[in-house]
């Protein structure tokens, strides 16, 4: 599953494991962290291209600010992967070029 | 993971904090024990704020990577956790006015009303633009810390660091402590920097518990055969055919170098988070020296509005220790506005603190000339991305701003810069910049976005909701006991 590109799990304190689902792969997070963690843990991304130039994105500043981790999450579009916390069973999906509106005003 | 542990079950509050850092949970604790009712909302479902984040359940077993700077903020979370205050975790303040503010926390959307407010939002870190900075692999210092506290997560090497400021050699020295190869450690500070600091050694001295912390990061970061370079320019990203970060470029004493890397951290320091502040019509004014906005605040926190407060990052960056001080001397001021306290008693309280403050300040004067940053990450290149989420260059705001675009609100209808889902937030100090040098005015006279609720995003279908209103409270600690 960790592709060159992931980050690396240092050893931590004990914590409940999670798996979730990316892009319809199985990857396994740590409890209480974020999806955009998890996903850099797994060394998968881009997350997104953009919906201007279809530009490749990733995580960037993992506190709210950039909004570069935008995912659709258990069906939500252009939510932030930072600020929602990994639970079991979760569905993401990496956002490809431009939004579809119709889709967000659900 | 829900925090609400609350013992009263109100939708009203005297005081109503945003913010779970230093400077929001110190003056909860005190309000509180001032006999305020007070509530605090936090984004993160844990307190600390970024600076001590997740401090209470840390990822990383090894305590010395962080450091015992991050693990001071253990006690603060504690007592804060134990207090008789209202914590509103995992919730995102998206409007807030001079009596009331709106919240959502799991998809719901509830409102909260009180007398006064505190805004405690911190500090973000100061938008980096320079050519590829949009390219996965590309990161904050922050976010790489961030990361450590929460997952224990380490950046994907190889690892470059490139910028300026305190974060950055102290997140080098964290990464170097977890075992992780630092290829380059690139600073960007100005040569003229050094020789203008020194101006400002006479509070540089009194604060020297700083000076020593930035001596033995740096002798750390040798000791561990860290590849330092200074004076650092055309600092460049470069993607490999799937897009993503393979190696950078960079100039150093005139001659262009390259380095592979998986990872660029980067950091030009951090400024006052003011996306709420702007929103509630607070006065800000353009504060030169730290290259950035700051809210109109008082010696107590008070703002141009009554009852709205400030304290911390978010009122001018000073540090964790400052946000703490400031926290604690707006309790004592707001106790003392809804007559808790008398004001001589206040002022007898606040006296210690205010001498504490101005001890732990005394070395500003000195960071803030030392790490402004060079004028390319400022006013960047006509080639850089200066709106991410828009994708807008700063040629295009040079263009526009000579063809009479007036300032940054203008320029939203003129290139849609900063009309993305970041509202602004990492475009928005470049962007009143690059028009103020193309229209050589002062960047006060040119100003900057106009902040309008939702700060934060939430859906049609939640707003709808909201009609029927709900008690935050209630909802939080129902949802508690749903996880």
């Amino acid at each position: 599953m960790a592709s060159d590109s992931a980050f690396k799990r240092l050893p931590a304190n004990p914590a409940a494991v999670v798996n979730i689902w990316v892009e319809g792969q199985p990857i396994t997070a740590r409890a209480g962290e974020s999806v955009a963690a998890a996903v850099l843990a797994a060394g998968l991304g881009p997350t997104r291209t953009t919906p201007v130039s279809a530009a490749p994105r990733a995580p960037y500043c993992m506190m709210g600010v950039c909004f570069e981790c935008l995912m659709e999450i258990d069906g939500q579009p252009n939510s932030q992967g930072c600020m929602t916390q990994v639970s079991e069973g979760m569905q993401v999906r990496f956002q490809q070029g431009a939004r579809e509106p119709l889709e967000n005003a659900s | 993971m829900t925090r609400a542990d609350s013992n009263t079950s109100t939708d009203y509050v005297d005081l109503a904090i945003i913010g779970s850092g230093p400077a929001g949970m110190a003056a909860a604790i005190d309000a509180a024990e001032l006999g305020l009712r007070v509530a605090v909302i936090d984004e993160q479902p844990l307190p600390g704020g970024q600076i001590y984040r997740q401090v209470s359940q840390p990822a990383l077993q090894d305590r010395s990577v962080l450091g015992p700077d991050y693990y001071y903020g253990e006690s603060l979370v504690k007592q804060f956790s134990t207090a008789a205050i209202e914590r509103i975790g995992n919730a995102s303040v998206w409007e807030a006015s001079a009596n009331h503010l709106c919240l959502t926390r799991d998809g719901r959307s509830h409102q909260l009303h009180f007398k006064t407010l505190l805004l405690a939002t911190g500090a973000q870190e100061r938008p980096v633009p320079f050519p590829g900075w949009t390219t996965p692999g590309v990161m904050t210092c922050g976010a790489a810390q961030i990361m450590l506290k929460s997952s224990g997560l380490a950046p994907a090497e190889p690892v470059v660091i490139a910028g300026s400021g305190p974060l950055l050699l102290l997140v080098a020295c964290q990464l170097l402590r977890a075992g992780i190869r630092i290829e380059a450690l690139l600073e960007t500070t100005p040569a003229a920097n050094y020789r203008d600091a020194l101006k400002a050694l006479a509070g540089a001295v009194s604060g020297w518990r700083y000076l020593l912390k930035g001596a033995r990061l740096m002798a750390e970061l040798k000791r561990g055969g860290v590849n330092r370079r200074s004076g650092i320019t055309n600092l460049r990203a470069l993607a490999d055919n799937q897009g993503k970060l393979d190696r950078i470029s960079y100039h150093h004493r005139g001659r262009e170098h390259q380095l592979a890397c998986r990872t660029l951290l980067v950091h030009q320091g951090v400024v006052p988070n003011v996306q709420l502040s702007r929103a509630l019509g607070i006065d800000h004014h353009w504060d030169e020296l730290q290259q950035c906005w700051r809210p109109g605040i008082d010696r107590w926190g008070a703002s141009s509005t009554a009852n709205i407060f400030m304290a911390g990052d978010g009122g001018g960056i000073g540090g964790a220790l400052v946000a703490e001080l400031q926290g604690r001397i707006a309790a004592l001021a707001i106790a003392a506005q809804r007559k808790q306290l008398s004001d001589s008693e206040r002022d007898a309280r606040a006296a210690p603190l205010q001498r504490e403050l101005e001890r732990q300040l005394a070395i500003r004067p000195f960071l803030d000339r030392l790490y402004r940053p060079a004028p390319a990450f400022l006013r960047p290149a006509d080639e850089t991305l200066v709106c991410r989420c828009e994708e807008v260059t700063a040629g295009e705001i040079r263009r526009i701003a000579r063809e009479g675009c007036a300032g940054p609100n203008q320029a939203k209808a003129f290139s849609r810069a900063g009309m993305g889902p970041c509202q602004g937030r990492l475009c928005g100090l470049t962007v009143s910049q690059l028009m103020a040098e193309a229209r050589e005015v002062p960047v006060s006279e040119v100003g900057y976005y106009r902040i309008r609720s939702p700060i934060k995003p939430i859906t049609l279908g939640e707003l709808a909701a909201m009609a029927a209103p709900t008690n935050p409270v209630k909802a939080a600690r129902k949802s508690a006991q749903k996880g």
